[in-house]
């Protein structure tokens, strides 16, 4: 164990270290500053208000709302495209530059790499999702302040348990990217070429969400990843619909553990030439 | 495991390792028989099939046939507990280029599940020191030179004690001094009884550090033991320098020589038993003039070049 979170922290450096990888999170925390100043603007402006769920509304009367617009903006393209990044670089990356066969002839054995590799990945997407909502959060309260939030349902809560459901919102939406992170590190078994698996997983990703539009495939939606990925939403009903969050992580679940055992059977039997 | 009577102590042995790739046979039949504390030159021409093996020896490709045994255990079954002893450097050094060597050499050794994380920086620079490359440890590795860049590889396969280290082409990018320090490296650590399994495709650039030879060619060994072994396995050739070639010859073939030919400066044949000193005797005692008399002994690497032919286009 001590030694697995030894090669844990070592892994998590490799990603850390990377300049792209701080970058990448720099735009991910750039996206809900934006929304706070653009929202500061319009309603400045007197701008247009459009309707739906999505906590554009809502700001306004409580900055920490920011967060959770943040949050659904990003889970259509940004996070996902995130963790195609760094999870193409786990296996097949490492297969690029010629690593990986000297990280299995240290040796770590190849379901330990696994292990390590999807731990890593996990902890990057909850990092990333939360330093999006961290970010909103502290961005939002600054410019609009903060105070009793109203539901979705109507109701007013307080702020302490305003901050606790966006949390779990955060931990929700991070569900959706252990999806992703597993789709990813499959496929990063597969090539050694990390850029093909950022473009599979965005192919994946997009592809469900176009999908999800399509009201003739409607017997599908129940199955695709992203379907209720917006269901975070639902943790800002009074009470909230535990239901949908169920089922979101249900699927969010099984995409992970499919994923994974594929991941572990095509690595644990095959050739590393790279 | 105890030596047994037909395997003396064996470091690495295969028996009818075979390897093919998309139907192509790579690695055909392979008995490796590397001893304990053996510099063992793994020799062969480009494409002979010499990475593949050592790949396989390492468990990263799976063989199709045949078995593998590294310091006594089965491969991959016992790569877990052999590895660990097992130093490796696999067709050339892989890096992350956006770290710098110490920090990449920080990473394999996090990774050792069997290393003491209380001496990971001392086992780090003395790896480091051991290549030379101590104060460069701070640059990162993309702004490396090959040479440097191979010196970390060989450091990461220091950075523990081993048994047996796997050097797959350890000289490849290196200027001549290089060449010379890896060899003074192998040499040393032969000295303190590591095995060293050292592939190439240059024997000249190893055959003074060796002990033994296993010579590849197109996916076959087509040789392998003691480079004394192999040396006097070679056949000697009497050369005779003379005025009277045509005499000498009948001399040589009289005595018994083998394939006596003669030329326009004198005779040479294959001796099959004869001793110089009578061959000189019956050569004086015929009348014919000896300018000259020697013995010529292929190098080995005639018998290298013999074996793996001298074409230079690749087996594909
Ligand atoms: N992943 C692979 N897929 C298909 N063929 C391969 C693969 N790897 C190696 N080969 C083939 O196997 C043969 C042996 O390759 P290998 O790398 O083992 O040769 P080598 O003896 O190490 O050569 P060199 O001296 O050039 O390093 C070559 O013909 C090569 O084309
Ligand atoms: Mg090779």
């Amino acid at each position: 164990m001590a030694s697995f979170l030894r090669a844990l922290r070592s892994e998590l450096r490799l990603i850390a270290g990377r300049r792209r990888n701080q970058v990448g999170l720099l735009v991910l925390m750039s996206l809900p500053v934006l929304i706070a100043i653009a929202t500061k603007e319009s309603t400045r402006h007197g701008g247009d208000n459009r309707g739906g769920p999505d906590f554009f509304d809502q700001i306004t009367s409580n900055g920490l709302f920011v967060a959770l617009a943040a949050l659904g903006v990003e889970i259509g393209l940004f996070l996902p495209m995130a963790l195609a990044l760094i999870s193409g670089d786990a296996i097949a990356g490492e297969a690029q530059t010629g690593t990986l066969r000297y990280v299995l002839t240290v040796p770590v054995g190849r379901v330990r790499l696994l292990a390590v590799k999807y731990a890593a990945l996990l902890l990057a997407g909850l990092l990333a999702c939360a330093a999006v909502a961290f970010t909103g959060g502290v961005v939002g309260a600054a410019l609009f302040g903060t105070g009793s939030a109203t539901t979705l349902s109507g109701s007013q809560i307080g702020v302490g348990a305003t901050v606790w459901r966006i949390l779990l919102a955060t931990l929700y939406v991070a569900a959706g990217m252990a999806a992703v992170a597993a789709i990813g590190l499959f496929l990063s078994t597969l090539t050694e070429q990390p850029i093909a698996v950022v473009v599979m997983v965005m192919v994946v990703i997009a592809g469900s969400w176009i999908l999800d539009a399509i009201p003739q495939v409607a017997w599908l939606h129940p199955w695709l990843v992203v379907d209720r990925w917006p269901a975070f939403a639902d943790l800002m009903r009074d009470p909230p619909r535990w239901g949908t969050i169920r089922a979101g992580l249900g699927v969010d679940a099984a995409y992970a553990v499919v994923f994974l055992l594929a991941a572990w059977a095509r690595f644990t039997s095959k050739d590393i030439t790279s | 495991m105890p030596p047994s009577a037909d395997a003396p102590d064996l470091a690495v042995r295969t028996q009818g390792l075979s390897k093919a790739f998309g139907g192509r046979a790579v690695v055909r039949d392979l008995d490796l028989a590397v001893p304990r504390g053996a510099v063992y030159g793994f020799l062969g021409p480009n494409g002979s099939g010499k990475t593949t093996t050592i790949r396989m020896l390492l468990g990263l490709v799976g063989a199709d046939a045949g078995s593998i045994e590294v310091l006594g255990a089965p491969i991959p079954e016992g790569a877990r507990t052999v590895l660990p002893r097992v130093g490796a450097l696999v067709e050339g050094p892989g890096f992350h280029p956006y770290f710098t060597g110490r920090a990449n050499l920080e990473r394999l050794d996090r990774l050792d599940a069997s290393a003491d994380p209380a001496g990971s920086a001392a086992r780090i620079g003395a790896a480091l020191d051991r290549v030379g490359l101590a104060s460069a440890a701070g640059k990162k590795f993309r702004q490396y030179s090959l040479g440097m860049k191979q010196r970390l590889a060989i450091a990461a396969a220091l950075l523990v004690p081993r048994d047996l280290l796997v050097l797959d082409e350890p000289t490849n990018g290196l200027d001549p001094q290089g060449t010379r320090e890896i060899r003074a490296l192998v040499a040393s650590l032969g000295a303190e009884g590591v095995t060293v399994l050292i592939s190439s495709h240059l024997l000249s650039e190893i055959e003074q550090v060796c002990s033994h030879l296993g010579i590849m060619n197109t996916g076959r060994l087509v040789a392998q033991g003691r480079v004394e072994e192999l040396r006097a396995a070679q056949t000697t050739t009497t050369i005779v320098t003379t005025a009277r070639p045509d005499a000498a010859g009948a001399v040589l073939r009289r005595l018994g020589l083998s394939e006596v030919t003669v030329s326009g400066e004198g005779a040479s044949g294959i001796p099959t038993g004869q001793r110089p000193a009578d061959i000189v005797a019956a050569l004086v005692a015929d009348g014919v003039p000896v300018d000259g008399f020697g013995t010529r002994r292929p190098s080995l690497e005639d018998l290298f070049v013999e074996l793996t032919g001298e074409g230079f286009d690749v087996d594909g």
